[in-house]
């Protein structure tokens, strides 16, 4: 079957003002409200459009983490994703964990296509679906802002410091999306009703062969140094005045 | 882990990215740091040459190879990932470029990554910016035998001239993959100055409204000689090219003098200017959030305001 795996991460939604911890072991998460990753988010839009468009049959979406990433995959299956995968872990998953348990994934399902946000915004990583790719040995796009799916490859333009890239290569492969790929569909309610139904299914990392490894310690979360309050300038002249001022201009 | 350093440079085939001396300034916050520059490239000499004159380089490594023409990550990454062996740390910079290419580093080498590099403060202590800059990690790396990270340029200066460092021709005999084939790259030239690197940058944001809008900024640019940028609302609806996106998922920059005309300030957008020396915000809107972090700030019609700073700088 043509397939599609989605990768899905939960993360704090991106209109949450970020507090660190008093005792700086962390943000601030208790009644947060927690998202499906945005660039993930586009992701799915962009494999539900494939398949809609006849480019694929099927469209798995799959997540490494806690229990309560289930919410996030549901989210994902009342998007229009046909089932669900969600391997169990607890802790921090790094990237190169997170890229080894999606690898057991692809081996499993066989996707021609695997589709991951360019990174999470939480951690900013922007690792795994490179590193995916390498550990599967096979092409990667990158950053894609548009993407064209045929049978045996792809067309990908991608957004790189100096502009526009294109690439073609040969699928199956990994695609990171951008945001500009697309714009994600809102979830309608009978559509959240319908996702209860769909098959969910759960694994851990043992049962994949997958070790938990956690090779970087977390030290310390601290905010970022604050600005200093600035002033005021009433019109265009007081403003060159004052940059005049600073030896800007 | 080994103070002996890789880093892969970033280069257009002619010039070597500044970005690449910021990685050797980085890397150069570590005692002892022996600093290999590897340049991939079609023919690699003019570009070697640039990397032998930085300070802080001990030796440079040439990799040519007719497919290493375009710098593409599945061509590269097991070139790179062949020199490894020696290295405890290998550096990219974090553009496109080295994003792209580290992690898939990284993957083929089983070998953990930080991303965005912000500080080196010992062997195995390091820094980075995360939820879009809004928090600052401290990571501990003791035990890892070999790191691959990405630095976050606009944290290092550029190291400067020195050297030379020997030049010597690497041999890599590695399978180079065919299934990913560059086409095409668009890059509107402009004579202004890069964004990434520029000291004074003026961005418009969605209230410029059109691309004939930020025709105002473009000639204010000119008169400053800025180079101009754009926040994700106006690239996403056509004002401007993406190449000019400032923020989270844009470009990540630290002039001298950084001008918002008409940009809210999001918090995606600020991650982007966090390192700005001078912020200046002119916004109709009195309340917007980028005056929480403008040093001088005008609460004003840009359309009236900006031409208005043009004459007078004339
Ligand atoms: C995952 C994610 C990543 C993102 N990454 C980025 C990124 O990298 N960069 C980025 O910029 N954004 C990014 N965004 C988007 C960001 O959240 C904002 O939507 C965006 O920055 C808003 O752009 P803006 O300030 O131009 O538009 P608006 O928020 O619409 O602001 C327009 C401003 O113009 C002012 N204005 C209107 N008319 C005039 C006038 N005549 N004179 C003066 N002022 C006027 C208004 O008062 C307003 O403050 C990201 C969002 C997400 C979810």
């Amino acid at each position: 079957m043509k397939r599609i795996l989605v990768g899905i991460k939960r993360v704090v939604d991106y209109n949450v003002r970020i507090r660190v911890k008093p005792d700086n072991t962390g943000v601030v998460t208790d009644g947060v409200k927690m998202s499906v990753n945005p660039f993930d988010e586009i992701a799915l839009e962009e494999a539900l459009r494939i398949k809609e468009r006849g480019g694929a049959e099927e469209v798995v979406v799959a997540t490494v983490g806690p229990a309560e990433c289930q919410q996030q995959l549901r989210t994902a299956l009342a998007m229009g994703a046909d089932r669900a995968l969600h391997v169990v872990a607890d802790g921090i998953v790094e990237p190169l964990v997170a890229a080894r348990a999606l690898l057991k994934l692809v081996e499993r399902e066989q996707p021609l296509l695997v589709l991951l946000g360019k990174q999470a915004i939480d951690d900013d990583n922007g690792q795994t679906g490179q590193m995916l790719a390498a550990m599967w040995n096979r092409p990667q796009a990158t950053y894609a802002s548009k993407l064209e799916v045929t049978d045996t490859t792809a067309r990908v333009t991608r957004e790189v410091d100096a502009g526009l890239e294109t690439l073609d290569i040969d699928l199956p492969a990994v695609v990171t999306t951008d945001l500009r790929l697309n714009e994600p569909r809102y979830v309608k309610l009978p559509d959240i009703m319908k996702a209860k139904k769909k098959p969910l299914d759960t694994l851990s990392l043992a049962e994949l062969g997958v070790e938990p490894r956690q090779q970087l310690k977390l030290v310390r979360f601290e905010a970022p140094p604050q600005r200093q309050k600035g002033i005021r300038v009433k019109d265009a002249a007081e403003l060159v005045e004052a940059l005049k001022k600073k030896g800007l201009l | 882990m080994s103070t002996q350093i890789l880093i892969v440079a970033e280069h257009d085939g002619k010039t070597l990215n500044l970005s690449t001396a910021k990685c050797v300034t980085c890397a150069r916050g570590l005692a002892e740091a022996q600093v290999t520059v590897a340049v991939f490239a079609a023919s690699a000499a003019a570009v070697a040459e640039q990397a032998a004159k930085l300070t802080g380089v001990n030796r440079v490594l040439t990799i040519e190879n007719p497919a290493n023409e375009h710098a593409l990550a599945a061509v590269l990454a097991p070139q790179v990932a062949a020199l490894a062996a020696p290295f405890g740390l290998l550096l990219g910079p974090s553009t496109t470029f080295g994003k792209d290419l580290m992690a898939r580093v990284a993957g083929l080498l089983d070998a953990p990554q930080l991303s965005d590099i912000s500080a080196i403060e010992s062997a195995t202590r390091f820094r980075r910016p995360i939820f879009a800059g809004n928090a600052i990690l401290t990571v501990d790396t003791t035990g890892v035998a070999k790191l691959v990270g990405t630095v976050r340029t606009a944290s290092f200066e550029a190291a400067g001239a020195g050297g030379p460092a020997p030049i010597e021709k690497a041999a890599v005999e590695v399978a180079l993959p065919t299934h990913t084939r560059f086409v095409s790259v668009s890059a509107a030239k402009n004579d202004r100055p890069d964004l990434q690197t520029a000291a004074r940058v003026i961005s418009g944001g969605r209230a410029l409204g059109s691309a004939d809008g930020f025709k105002i900024l473009y000639s204010l640019a000119d008169k400053l000689k800025a180079a101009v940028g754009a926040s994700r609302a106006a690239v996403d609806a056509g004002y401007a090219p993406n190449e000019m996106q400032v923020g989270q998922t844009g470009k990540i920059i630290a002039p001298e003098l950084y001008v918002a005309i008409g940009i809210s300030g999001a918090i995606q957008h600020l991650t982007g200017i966090k390192d700005a020396r001078t912020i200046v915000a002119i916004n109709k809107d009195g309340e917007a959030p980028i005056f929480e972090v403008a040093d001088i700030g005008l609460v004003g019609d840009l359309f009236q305001v900006v031409p208005e700073i043009e004459r007078l700088i004339s």
